[in-house]
C-alpha cells in the first residue's frame, strides 16, 4: 500500500479477518491435545496470531492489539519450536488472551480505545509466562514467608481480593502452578524504591504499568511506592527495576493497597493492621463485613470492575450485523441450486419457444421475467464467494519490509487494484505463489542501493503489485524495476544443466526455463529464495487454478510476472462445439480464434501428422473426434472448423464439426462420483439437461504429444 | 465345497434383511436395499458417452444436478441380448459416499430374507466372481444370488474409483 492511501477503508476487512482468525484460534485451542499437540495445530495458532499482528502492525493504529498479539505470538513461536511444552494453564491463558483480543477488535471496530486494564492484565500474564520460559530458575517467586506474615485481619482482605479476582478475571486464568504457590500472590505487591530521581520515578511507574495493574502509587520526596496487582514474581519486579535503579534501593513485598486507593482516592497509611478496616470502609455500605462474611467485602473492593461489564454491554449493540459468517459449503450449495435453476429455466425457454406467442402471451412474458431474475440471482450468489484482492495484498507490506531490511535494500511497495474481486477458493490458493514471486523480486530482482546508484537508478527499488479484471479473467502482476533477467546467466546455467538451448534461443523461450523444475540462476542460496524449487511449483499451482503465468523482462529495467486467472472455478465461460452428435465445451479463455481451414493451409509432416499454416504460424492440428473417438464426425478437414487454442506457451488447432455457441456453464466435478477422465477437466449440464464434458486444453496437448512421442 | 456364509456385514437378527431383486439374463440377483438410492428408467439420450473407457461404462448422466456414472452390468459380465427397452432400468446406488448408476434388465421385487433363507454362495455358475457374492437366497421356488454391490462397484475391475485408475 503506497503512502497517502486512506487505510481506513480496509479496516473492516481486517476486523473481519481478525475475527475469523480468532475464532479459528479458539477452535484449535479447544481441540488441541495438551500432551501431544499436533505441530500443524500449533503452527495454525501461531499463524493466526502472526497474521493479526501483521495486520494490526500494517495499519499502525491498533497499538494494543499489535502488542498483545506480539506477546502471544512469541509464546506460540516457542511452543511451535518445541522450546516450551504445552500445559493446561497455557491453553487457559491463551483462550483468555483470545477473549481480550476479540474485545480489542470489537472496540477498534467501534472506533473506541480498548480496555486498557484488560490489556495490561493479559500482557502481564503473557510476559510472566515468557519470563518463566526464559528463566525457569528464577521461578519460585513469591516467598512463602509472605503468607505466614499475613495476619488474620489481612486474611479478610485477601479473601476479599480473591473474590475480586474471581469475578473480574475468572478464577482459573492465571493458574501457573508456581504462581499460586502462595495465597499472598493475590495480594498486591508493594514496590518501594528509595533515593530515586523524579525522572526515574516516572519511568519506573510506566514500567510497572506494563507489568501489571497499578492499584495505587505514592511519590515521596525521594521515594516511590507502587501497589501493583501483577502476576509477576517479586524477583521479576526487582529485576525490572534494576534497569533504572540499584538493587539495594528496591524493596518488594506483598502488601494490601490502601483501601481507598483502589479507587484512586486520597491515600491512607498502608498499615497492614488497618487494611481490613479500611476495606470495610471502602465498601461504603452500612453492613460492614465481619470476619465471618469476608466475601461480602468483595463487591466493594471491586470498585473499578463492575463498571466494565456495563461498559461492555453498552458498547456491543453499537455496530452489529455488518457481516454474516456462513460456511463455504452452504454457499456452494446455494450456487449449485442456482445453477440447477438456471438450467431448468433454460429448459422452460426451449419448450416455450414452440408455443404460439399470441395465445400464450402471459406465459411467455413470465418466462422472460424468470430468465432475468435467474440471471440476477446467479450473479449475486456468485458475488458472495468473491473477495477483494486486498485480502492477499495486505500481507505484503510486511513481507517487503522484513525482506528489505534483511537484504539491506531499500524497497517501496505499491499496490493497485486491491478492490478487485476474486473467488474465495482462488484467493486462498494465490497467496503462496504470489508470495514466492514477491520474494523472488525482492531477492533477485531489485538490486542493492549501491548497485542501483551505479546503474544511475533511484537507490530505492520499486515493487508493484496490481490486480485488474479483464474479460472474465483477473490479471495479477508483480513487477519490479530491478536488474531484469540476465540472458547470459540463464543461458549459461541452462547449458550447464543440459537444457536444449543455444545462443539463438529467443528470450521468451529462455524465460520459460525459469519455470522448469530445478532451475535457479541465483548465485547464492539465501533464506529467502534461490533454491531452484519454487517457480515450477508456482506455475503448477497457477495451472491448477485454471490460469497461466507469463514473464517479461528487460535487462536493467526490471521484470514483470503476470498471472492470468479465471474469476471463479464454479462458472466457466465456454465455447460449445460439436463433433458428430456429441457436444463438448472449450474454455473460452483458451480459445483465440476459429477459422475454416482451406486446402492450401494444410500441410502434412509425418504420417498422419498435419499442421495448419495460419498467418505465418504453423499450428499442430488435433482432431477432436480422433482424441475422443467420436463416431460420425466430419472427417473432411476443409469442411470442419479449426479452433485455435492457446495452452501454456504453445498454440494448436482443434478440429470440430460445428461451433454451437458461447455460454456460461456451471462447472461440475467428475471426480465426486467417478474419476478423472483423460483430456477432460470437468463436466457441466446443458440447457436440455444433458451432460457435456469440458475439455482440458492443456491435457489435450500433452496427450497428443505423448502419442506422437 | 461350501463357503462360509458371510453374515458379518449383515444383521443376522430375527427381522432379517431387505433385498432389492433385479434380473440380468433371466437370473435374479439381490442387493442390500439400503445401498439403493432410487430406480430410474434408462434413457440413452441423457447419457453422455465418455471416450477411451471400458465399454461397460456407458457414460455419465445428470441426476438432479449431480453427475453420475452409468455402468451396464450386462456388458460387464458379457451377457447376451444386451438391449435397451422400456423395461431396462438404472438402479442408482449410494456407495461409500459416491453415487453410481447400474443398468439392469429389470427390477422385480423387494424381498425380506431371514438368515435361515440364506445359504452359502456356489463357487461358479454365475456372472459374478464369487469374491463379490454373499450367498444364495431362497424364497419359495425362486433363487436369488446375493451380491455385495459395494465391494463390486469399488473394485478395481470396475474402474470407477480413482485409485484403481490405470489409464
Amino acid at each position: 500500500m503506497s503512502a497517502g492511501v486512506d487505510l481506513s477503508q480496509f479496516y473492516e476487512t481486517f476486523f473481519d479477518e481478525a475475527d475469523e482468525l480468532l475464532a479459528d484460534m479458539e477452535q484449535i485451542l479447544l481441540n488441541v491435545d495438551i500432551d501431544h499437540p499436533d505441530p500443524d495445530q500449533l503452527n495454525a495458532i501461531f499463524r493466526a496470531a502472526h497474521s493479526i499482528k501483521g495486520g494490526a502492525g500494517t495499519f499502525g493504529c491498533f497499538g494494543l492489539l499489535a502488542d498483545t498479539t506480539h506477546l502471544l505470538e512469541n509464546l506460540l513461536d516457542a511452543l511451535r519450536q518445541g522450546e516450551l511444552s504445552l500445559r493446561k494453564d497455557m491453553i487457559d491463558l491463551f483462550l483468555e488472551t483470545k477473549d481480550v483480543l476479540t474485545e480489542q477488535v470489537a472496540a477498534y471496530r467501534n472506533s473506541q480505545e480498548p480496555d486498557q486494564q484488560a490489556y495490561e492484565r493479559i500482557c502481564a500474564q503473557l510476559r510472566e509466562l515468557a519470563l518463566e520460559h526464559k528463566g525457569e530458575a528464577a521461578q519460585p517467586g513469591v516467598p512463602a514467608a509472605a503468607t505466614e506474615a499475613a495476619s488474620s485481619v489481612r486474611a479478610v482482605a485477601v479473601e476479599a481480593e480473591v473474590g475480586v479476582l474471581a469475578d473480574a478475571v475468572g478464577a482459573a486464568n492465571v493458574a501457573g502452578a508456581a504462581n499460586v504457590a502462595a495465597a499472598g500472590a493475590d495480594l498486591p505487591l508493594l514496590v518501594r524504591i528509595e533515593r530515586i530521581q523524579p525522572n526515574d520515578a516516572k519511568a519506573l511507574l510506566t514500567e510497572m504499568g506494563l507489568l501489571g495493574e497499578v492499584l495505587h502509587h505514592e511519590e515521596g520526596a525521594d521515594t516511590l511506592s507502587v501497589w501493583l496487582r501483577t502476576t509477576c514474581s517479586a524477583d521479576d519486579l526487582e529485576a525490572v527495576c534494576c534497569f533504572i535503579v540499584n538493587a539495594d534501593q528496591v524493596h518488594v513485598a506483598p502488601e494490601a493497597a490502601p483501601a481507598g486507593a483502589v479507587r484512586e482516592a486520597a491515600p491512607s497509611e498502608p498499615e497492614a493492621d488497618s487494611v481490613g478496616a479500611d476495606a470495610a470502609e471502602a465498601s461504603g455500605a452500612a453492613r460492614a463485613p465481619e470476619a465471618g462474611h469476608p466475601l461480602q467485602a468483595a463487591p466493594a473492593s471491586k470498585s473499578d470492575s463492575p463498571a466494565r461489564p456495563a461498559a461492555d454491554a453498552a458498547r456491543k449493540p453499537a455496530k452489529e450485523g455488518g457481516t454474516l459468517r456462513v460456511g463455504v459449503e452452504k454457499v456452494d450449495q446455494i450456487i449449485n441450486l442456482v445453477g440447477e435453476l438456471v438450467i431448468t429455466q433454460a429448459m422452460l425457454v426451449q419448450t416455450a419457444s414452440t408455443l404460439d406467442p399470441v395465445e400464450h402471451d402471459r406465459l411467455l412474458n413470465g418466462i422472460e421475467q424468470l430468465e432475468r431474475n435467474a440471471r440476477d440471482l446467479q450473479e449475486s450468489v456468485m458475488s458472495i464467494r468473491m473477495m477483494p484482492m486486498d485480502y492477499v495484498f495486505s500481507r505484503f507490506p510486511r513481507v517487503v519490509r522484513e525482506s528489505a531490511s534483511k537484504l539491506g535494500k531499500q524497497i517501496r511497495l505499491t499496490t493497485r487494484g486491491q478492490a478487485t474481486e476474486l473467488d474465495k477458493s482462488l484467493i486462498e490458493r494465490i497467496i503462496d505463489p504470489l508470495t514466492h514471486l514477491v520474494r523472488n523480486s525482492l531477492d533477485h530482482g531489485i538490486e542493492t542501493p549501491e548497485k542501483r546508484i551505479a546503474a544511475g537508478k533511484d537507490p530505492e527499488g520499486h515493487l508493484t503489485l496490481s490486480a485488474q479484471h479483464s474479460g472474465g479473467q483477473i490479471i495479477i502482476e508483480v513487477s519490479d524495476d530491478g536488474a531484469g533477467l540476465s540472458r547470459e546467466r540463464i543461458l549459461n546455467k541452462a547449458m550447464q544443466q543440459g537444457f536444449p538451448v543455444n545462443e539463438n534461443t529467443p528470450d521468451d523461450e529462455l524465460w520459460q526455463l525459469i519455470f522448469a523444475p530445478g532451475f535457479s540462476t541465483a548465485e547464492k542460496v539465501t533464506d529467502i529464495s534461490g533454491r531452484g524449487v519454487g517457480m515450477d511449483v508456482v506455475r503448477r499451482n497457477i495451472q491448477g487454478m485454471g490460469g497461466h503465468i507469463q514473464l517479461s523482462s528487460r535487462a536493467g529495467q526490471g521484470t514483470t510476472t503476470r498471472i492470468v486467472l479465471p474469476l471463479t472455478l464454479a462458472i466457466l465461460d465456454g465455447m460449445t462445439v460439436q463433433a458428430g452428435e456429441e457436444v463438448f465445451i472449450l474454455p473460452l479463455s483458451n480459445v483465440s480464434e476459429s477459422i475454416q481451414p482451406t486446402a492450401e493451409q494444410l500441410h502434412s509432416i509425418s504420417e498422419g501428422d498435419r499442421v495448419l499454416h495460419v498467418r505465418g504460424e504453423y499450428l499442430p492440428l488435433i482432431a477432436l473426434h480422433e482424441v475422443f473417438d467420436v463416431q460420425g464426425a466430419q472427417t473432411e478437414i476443409t469442411r470442419s472448423i479449426a479452433v485455435i487454442l492457446q495452452a501454456e506457451e504453445s498454440r494448436f488447432a482443434l478440429l470440430v464439426d460445428h461451433l454451437v455457441g458461447q455460454q456460461q456453464v456451471v462447472v461440475k466435478n467428475l471426480e465426486a462420483n467417478y474419476r478423472k477422465i483423460p483430456g477432460i477437466s470437468a463436466a457441466t449440464i446443458l440447457g436440455d439437461g444433458s451432460v457435456a464434458l469440458i475439455v482440458d486444453v492443456f491435457a489435450l496437448l500433452r496427450m497428443t504429444r505423448n502419442k506422437t512421442a | 465345497m461350501l463357503n462360509k456364509v458371510d453374515l458379518s456385514s449383515e444383521q443376522a437378527d430375527d427381522t432379517g434383511k431387505e433385498f432389492l431383486v433385479f434380473t440380468l439374463a433371466n437370473q435374479e440377483y439381490g442387493i442390500d436395499i439400503l445401498k439403493v438410492q432410487e430406480i430410474r428408467g434408462y434413457d440413452s439420450q441423457s447419457v453422455t458417452r465418455i471416450a477411451n473407457v471400458p465399454s461397460f461404462i456407458k457414460g455419465v448422466t445428470n441426476l438432479r444436478g449431480v453427475i453420475v456414472p452409468i455402468v451396464d452390468m450386462r456388458i460387464k459380465f458379457n451377457l447376451e441380448n444386451v438391449e435397451y427397452n422400456h423395461q431396462t432400468v438404472v438402479v442408482i446406488l449410494n456407495l461409500a459416499s459416491r453415487v453410481v448408476g447400474v443398468v439392469v434388465d429389470g427390477v422385480s421385487d423387494v424381498l425380506m430374507l431371514q438368515p435361515a433363507q440364506i445359504s452359502a454362495a456356489p463357487q461358479f455358475g454365475t456372472a459374478f466372481s464369487t469374491e463379490y457374492l454373499t450367498g444364495i437366497g431362497t424364497v419359495g421356488e425362486r433363487m436369488l444370488i446375493l451380491v455385495d454391490i459395494e465391494k463390486l462397484m469399488t473394485s478395481s475391475e470396475m474402474a470407477l474409483v480413482e485409485q484403481a485408475a490405470l489409464v
